[in-house]
């Protein structure tokens, strides 16, 4: 059905889908400024841009989310308004959200449910919601609950929930963020099948070397406009990002002769149970960080990594004060502003919220972690000085770009506010410093600041300690690569090694051969 | 026997006041809404279903009226937290002050009045078994019909489409909104079923427990309803457990302080919410995994549009 329409395509014949001068008014910000893109079936059109670029907003357009302000919609050539997604669902048009439309305490085959219209029975759309999943490779059991299921599952159940739908448009939204490299691997086929089966697909990423390889041509967004559209295949993964960013981003240097010294974060043989309900319990956890050292940990969300960092901040304190020893110190028992007290800097994954309070100044922010330690607070009183001088420096030495002198955390971009949140702790002189998702989310130029910053920090003689989940930042900055599964960490790699493919097997929870992980120990 | 009969006729009329407001109150956290104002919704149901009994003389229209009431209550709810998305705890708390007030006006002039009370079945033979008879088959319609929406909502909630969205509005809304589905028009529904029942509720009493009005008559049985939701983790099975518990523990405890059982009556009176506190808590460490309250309880939800 679907192959004959697009056989039938002759030149004259429109496109699929079509935007023409779309446009997203919030207030005085224009999200989408007039943009206009054409959509052909059996293409894989990636979408490109940083964030805030106007990407999202453009596709909850397209799937009737959002209404838009100006401009038009038009679905095989004539004009429509999109009332909801499930007019737009049935339009054909699917959509694979990136952060997961699930319902977590809802089985599968419920979830799959409620992605569709619910003419059929349940029992019918159980059956064949097995028979789409075995049709594609994309095995799920309809009966477990969501809570129970990996993030490559949950993913799993978006896609057979938007292909149950039997869409001719298929939106995904950075669906490999949360993906192994050979989970991602398995995508592109299903996406390759799809696509030779005459459907079109929306491609949302950042990942460049992705887009290159899947994606027949690209749409370049950049503050809300559409900056180009290209075959990403006759691109280069710089002329990309040059485009997507708008002018050449810094590289980041490591210095040559780095050096490292005394252990200063050593971690024994931590077991931790899960604190909430779906946690991930900690399993014999060991490293060993030196000063002069970045070690860098892999991962698939959701494998223990924040119970990891909530272990070693001391927001979760552990029953042996010798699981985890910070500067020669045994400080498992002690509460976060001991730790700090000992030198240590912790910078964890959520920016509003956890690393700061958002209606609060940053100057309260800075005092909120550095108050045991950097001379903010005497006798009990803050001095309020000091407290904006250290803004004024991270300000300065970080770049944060701000309206006003001391505005509150919330007013700030994603990037200034993590320029400002690792300025905080960088300032302080660390002398180990774990940070959690360093750049996640974070626009490309301020990502390469904070990157160089861990860098300095760790030629300074600092131990730091990325989590991450983006394997090329990794492979930049760090000098060994450990990787954790189901709470458990992998013995660390030395970079040059650390392969995708290693890094890949170990994040899906396989071990490598035994002979090779010695040899990566003692590198 | 005959006290036996009693005891067990009395626990029922004390639970159906509580099973009713509670399984109102239950459908409306599981589309995600916590509205505390059970109590005043409940109050007001008592004071304009007695008004509307003592009016027609139908204790039939008397208990319509108390639906209205508790339903045109609920939608004050709504209209505050949901629709101009104000903090659900604060609104349900004003929602019971107001009630309070509301019900001792409305029924100032019915202080002192009398109806005649809702009649029970009378099946010949089947009524007249020792025992069994008036306890299955000489009720009041307020107990059938207490069993049978408790019924007909579990069978809504578990096994229909329409129960399924309202559960999936109660654990993410986020999702159900990126789905498709209208969560604010599918909460105000859950909100209006809530008022609508605790309105029933407040009307059983005066028509039906004792057949005039007071003010404040309720009692805190609107607070009772919703300790007994939280406490059977959402769940219609055990809210029936813990409401008769609760209704059973209260009347033994009674009986037991006529005895003149030699404990102190303040405590005996604690005895039942005590009682239900612990079984309840021991029913739902039995469950295993997964979270019990619907994950999006009492969060304010503004559609971006």
């Amino acid at each position: 059905m679907l192959d004959q329409t697009s056989n039938d395509l002759h030149s004259g014949e429109p496109p699929l889908l079509q935007t023409i001068g779309l446009t997203k008014r919030y207030g005085d910000f224009l999200a989408n400024d007039s943009i206009s893109i054409d959509i052909q079936p059996k293409q894989i059109h990636a979408l490109l841009g940083e964030n805030g670029a106007g990407k999202s907003t453009l596709v909850k357009a397209i799937y009737g989310l959002i209404q838009p302000s100006a401009g038009e919609i038009r679905w095989q050539g004539h004009p429509i308004v999109l009332s909801g997604p499930s007019e737009a669902r049935r339009r054909g048009i699917g959509m694979v959200f990136q952060h997961f439309s699930l319902f977590d305490n809802l089985t599968v085959a419920e979830n799959v449910a409620l992605g569709l219209d619910g003419r059929e029975s349940f029992k019918d759309m159980s059956a064949r919601l097995e028979q789409v999943s075995k049709t594609y490779g994309l095995p799920l059991d309809p009966r477990r609950e969501v809570w129970q299921l990996s993030v490559g599952e949950r993913q799993r159940i978006e896609i057979v929930r938007a292909l149950m739908q039997d869409p001719k448009f298929l939106i995904l939204d950075e669906p490999t963020a949360v993906l192994t490299p050979q989970e991602a691997d398995q995508l592109f086929t299903v996406l390759e099948r799809l696509k030779a089966e005459g459907r079109a697909i929306l491609y949302i990423s950042h990942k460049l070397e992705e887009v290159k390889r899947l994606c027949d041509t690209a749409t370049i967004l950049r503050g809300g406009k559409k900056v180009a559209t290209c075959n990403p295949g006759l691109e280069t993964a710089a002329s990309l990002a040059r485009m997507m960013v708008g002018s050449e981003i810094r590289e980041v240097k490591a210095p040559a002769d780095r050096k490292t010294t005394v252990p200063r974060l050593v971690v024994n043989d931590l077991s931790l149970a899960p604190g909430e309900a779906h946690g991930v319990r900690l399993e014999h956890i060991s490293f060993e960080l030196k000063g002069g050292e970045i070690l860098g940990i892999a991962g698939v969300a959701g494998n223990g990594q924040d119970e990891l960092f909530a272990a070693l901040s001391g927001e979760r304190l552990s029953k042996d004060p010798g699981t985890v020893v910070i500067e020669g110190i045994a400080a498992g028992h002690l509460s976060i502003t001991q730790r700090r007290k000992l030198g240590a800097a912790f910078v964890p994954e959520e920016r509003l919220g956890h690393g700061t309070a958002p209606r609060m100044k940053l100057s309260e922010n800075a005092l909120l972690t550095g108050h045991a330690a950097s001379g903010m607070v005497h006798h009990g009183f803050i001095d309020t000085a000091a407290a904006l001088n250290t803004v004024d420096r991270a300000t300065e030495t970080f770049d944060v770009r701000k309206a006003k002198r001391d505005p509150e955390a919330a007013s700030l971009s994603g990037g200034n506010l993590q320029k400002f949140i690792v300025g905080r702790e960088i300032l302080r002189n660390p002398a180990v410093l774990v940070v959690s998702q360093p750049t996640w989310g974070v626009d490309a130029g301020a990502a390469a600041v904070i990157r160089q910053a861990l860098l300095d920090l760790a030629t300074a003689g600092a131990a730091v300690l990325v989590t991450s989940q983006d394997l090329d930042e990794l492979a930049e900055i760090a000098d060994r690569i450990a990787v954790m599964f189901h709470g458990r960490l992998s013995a660390p790699l030395a970079t040059s090694e650390a392969t995708r493919e290693k890094l890949g097997l170990l994040m899906g929870g396989s071990s490598l051969e035994p002979k090779e992980a010695a040899h990566a120990v003692g590198a | 026997m005959e006290l036996v009969e009693a005891i067990i006729l009395a626990v029922l009329a004390a639970s159906t006041p509580l099973l009713i407001a509670g399984t109102g109150e239950l459908v409306t956290e599981r589309s995600g809404v916590l509205n505390l104002g059970v109590e005043g919704m409940m109050i007001v149901g008592a004071a304009c279903g007695f008004a509307g009994a003592w009016l027609t003389g139908s204790i039939f229209i008397g208990a319509l009226f108390g639906i209205v009431a508790g339903t045109l209550m609920s939608l004050i709810f709504a209209l505050m937290a949901l629709g101009l998305a104000v903090n659900q705890v604060a609104t349900g708390l004003a929602l019971t002050i107001l009630g309070v007030g509301l019900s001792g006006l409305i029924g100032a002039g019915f202080v002192g009045e009398r109806i005649t009370p809702a009649i029970h079945l009378a099946i010949p033979g089947l009524t007249d078994m020792p025992l069994i008879g008036r306890v299955l088959f000489g009720e009041d319609a307020f107990v059938y019909f207490s069993i049978a929406l408790v019924i007909g909502v579990w069978w809504f909630l578990y096994r229909t489409r329409a129960g399924l969205i309202l559960r999936a509005c109660g654990d993410n809304h986020v999702s159900a909104h990126a789905l498709g589905y209208p969560v604010l028009r599918i909460r105000t529904f859950a909100v209006m079923f809530g008022g609508a029942c605790a309105g029933l509720a407040g009307a059983y009493l005066p028509l039906a427990y004792t057949p005039f009005f007071i003010p404040g008559m309720t009692a805190g049985r609107g607070w009772i309803a919703l300790a007994l939701v939280v406490f059977s983790s959402w769940r219609p099975g055990r809210l029936v457990v813990g409401a008769y518990l609760f209704g059973a523990v209260t009347i033994l405890q009674l009986h037991a302080q006529g005895w003149g059982v030699g404990i102190p009556s303040q405590f005996m009176s604690a005895l039942p919410y005590l009682a239900t506190v612990i079984v309840l808590v021991l029913l739902s460490r039995a469950r295993t995994g997964g979270s019990t309250a619907p994950a999006a309880l009492g969060t304010v939800f503004v559609p971006d549009r």
